[in-house]
């Protein structure tokens, strides 16, 4: 046992019935159907765009890419472009590579002993492939939930839905990629309940993400397959808060409202989180920038101008007293006329 | 090195898909399907099972139509009611639903289901459409 998955699951499961009873004993339909939802959505919004700028704001002080092959260099050593780029297009590349196919991640090792002393890396490859499961099927989920927002159901999403059910197992069609979230956002969680290092650096917000889109899916799968729900209603719901005309059909149900009010909190939560690596990503210094450290310096462009006072102008602004107390000066003031133009020339130094 | 432009402009485009629905959906009204009913089901006055368990659960008790017709050779279904029904889709759901096009469909297109049933089952059996 340990509280801050505990504390987690806990939270979940009370969010749950909160929505539940809230429809089902109270009648809070409106609550949970309408106002809930937008508010939730603006503060996605608000909160996104708040924390990118906060993020926009910010230094970078230095250029910090990571490289991860051999750098551009004139002797003749051949350039790994992709893991040290030095060119804005190579970067795009790289970022869209680390994007699609979470290539850091896939670099990730654990390291092992072998017989006895024998220092070992092995390729942890469970990670990263249920990362790339779960985000994938993350993005598929959302995007088919489109047939709940858009009238007429565009083509494109026809055929997503079309290609996601092609096992077309059991009635209503299994969705492969709901399945396949539940599947991951799980592994993802016994991995930071067994792992004893993992579980060691794990807190209640790494946990509490994964029990609440575990939640989202559970639900969804509950409803689509289990105890059915009345979709035709729903869609009413759904267009009327796309629309900006709201309305509540009847007899919608509480399970549906438990599956809503789970997405409004991640969607109010999602700013604050560790999900916010959905912006973080694209702003990532040792990723987006190119590595030409060599050929470019680079200058942080909130540096603010420093006042310097050289010795040249200290000496300027105190000569003559300087003089008198008898301490040795480098240009003596009798000089002064003869060496006007070369008092001056330190000035351009100073840029 | 200052990006506030990429930025700005990567974030109205997040806004922008983001609020996709509100954008897609804007001016249209999204009529809500009203299935009609044949003169005959009109008759019957009632499905198979109750309306609110046929709106949410037809696809289930299709499913266990099928199965139980083609694993166990059995044909008849009775109701809560007791009443009697062929285990068949064409010829029960169909004979009383015989307008698939303005029954099934406008659910079905409104809700973006396409049962591939007709691949195989003939969607018209009364050739009347
Ligand atoms: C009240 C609206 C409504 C009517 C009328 C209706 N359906 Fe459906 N049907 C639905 C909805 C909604 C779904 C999709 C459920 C989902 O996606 O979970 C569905 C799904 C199905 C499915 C499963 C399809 C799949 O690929 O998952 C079958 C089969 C089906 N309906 C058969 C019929 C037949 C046959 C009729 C006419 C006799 C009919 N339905 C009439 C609303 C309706
Ligand atoms: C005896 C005629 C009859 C048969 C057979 C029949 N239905 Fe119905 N069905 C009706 C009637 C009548 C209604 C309307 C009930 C009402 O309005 O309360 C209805 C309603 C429905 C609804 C709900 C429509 C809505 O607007 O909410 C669905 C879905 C449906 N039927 C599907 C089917 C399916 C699938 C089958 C085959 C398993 C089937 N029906 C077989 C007569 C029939
Ligand atoms: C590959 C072709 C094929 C497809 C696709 C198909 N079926 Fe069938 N179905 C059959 C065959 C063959 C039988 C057996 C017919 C018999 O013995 O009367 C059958 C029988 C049935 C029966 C019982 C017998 C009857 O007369 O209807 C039901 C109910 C049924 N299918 C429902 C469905 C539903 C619902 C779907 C769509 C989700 C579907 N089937 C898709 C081939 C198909
Ligand atoms: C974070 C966003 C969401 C996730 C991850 C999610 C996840 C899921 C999953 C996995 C399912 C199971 C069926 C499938 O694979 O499609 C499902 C079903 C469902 N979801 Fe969601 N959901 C989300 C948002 C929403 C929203 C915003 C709504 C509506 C307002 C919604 C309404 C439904 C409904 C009605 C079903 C039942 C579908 C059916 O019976 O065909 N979901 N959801």
């Amino acid at each position: 046992m340990n509280n801050k998955y505990m504390i987690s699951f806990i939270a979940v499961f009370v969010l749950f019935f909160l929505a539940y009873l809230g429809t089902e004993a109270l009648g809070l339909d409106v609550l949970f159907g309408v106002l809930i939802p937008y508010a939730a959505l603006a503060v996605f919004i608000v909160g996104f765009v708040y924390k990118v700028m906060g993020w926009a704001r910010s230094a970078v002080p230095f250029r910090i890419p990571t490289t991860c092959g051999q750098q551009e260099n004139q002797l003749g050593f051949r350039q790994n472009t992709l893991d040290c780029p030095s060119t804005a297009g190579a970067v795009v590349l790289r970022m869209f590579l680390e994007i699609v196919t979470f290539r850091s991640l896939f670099r990730n090792t654990r390291m092992n002993f072998r017989e006895g002393h024998k220092v070992s890396y092995n390729l942890e490859i469970f990670l990263w492939l249920f990362a790339l499961i779960f985000h994938y099927a993350f993005l598929t989920v959302i995007v088919r939930h489109l047939r709940f927002f858009l009238e007429p159901v565009p083509k494109a999403l026809q055929l997503l839905e079309t290609v996601d059910s092609f096992m077309q197992i059991g009635l209503p069609v299994l969705y492969l990629s709901g399945a396949a979230l539940l599947v991951a956002a799980v592994f993802l969680l016994l991995r930071r309940i067994f792992i004893g290092n993992v579980r060691y650096i794990s807190l209640a917000s790494d946990f509490f993400p994964l029990f609440l889109i575990g939640g989202i899916a559970f639900t969804g799968i509950l409803m689509r397959y289990v105890t059915k729900v009345d979709i035709v209603s729903i869609k009413q719901l759904t267009m009327g808060l796309v629309t900006l005309h709201p309305t509540v059909p009847e007899g919608i149900g509480g399970l549906f409202y438990g599956h809503l009010f789970f997405v409004s909190i991640l969607l109010a939560y999602f700013p604050f989180s560790k999900l916010m690596h959905l912006g973080g990503i694209f702003l990532s210094p040792t990723r987006n920038l190119p590595t030409d450290t060599r050929a470019t310096r680079h200058v942080n462009p909130w540096n603010y101008p420093v006042e310097t006072h050289t010795y040249e102008e200290y000496e300027d602004e105190f000569r003559e007293k300087m003089v008198e107390a008898g301490l040795p000066v480098e240009i003596m003031p009798e000089e002064q006329p003869a060496e006007e133009a070369e008092a001056d020339s330190p000035s351009e130094e100073k840029e | 090195m200052n990006d506030r432009g990429k930025i700005i402009a990567g974030l109205a485009i997040f806004i922008a898909i983001v609020t996709l629905p509100f954008w897609f959906n804007m001016g249209k009204a999204a009529p809500v399907p009203d299935p009609k009913l044949t003169a005959k089901a009109k008759a019957a006055k009632e499905c198979v099972e109750s309306t609110a368990y046929m709106r949410a659960e037809h696809m289930q008790l299709l499913d266990v139509w099928r199965d139980t017709v083609v694993r166990d050779a059995k044909r008849v279904y009775v109701t809560e009611k007791g009443k009697e029904y062929m285990m068949s889709l064409s010829n029960t759901c169909l004979d009383c639903h015989s307008n698939k096009t303005e029954f099934c469909d406008r659910c079905h297109d409104y809700a973006s289901a396409r049962p591939y049933c007709w691949d195989c089952h003939i969607d018209n059996p009364k050739g009347e459409n």
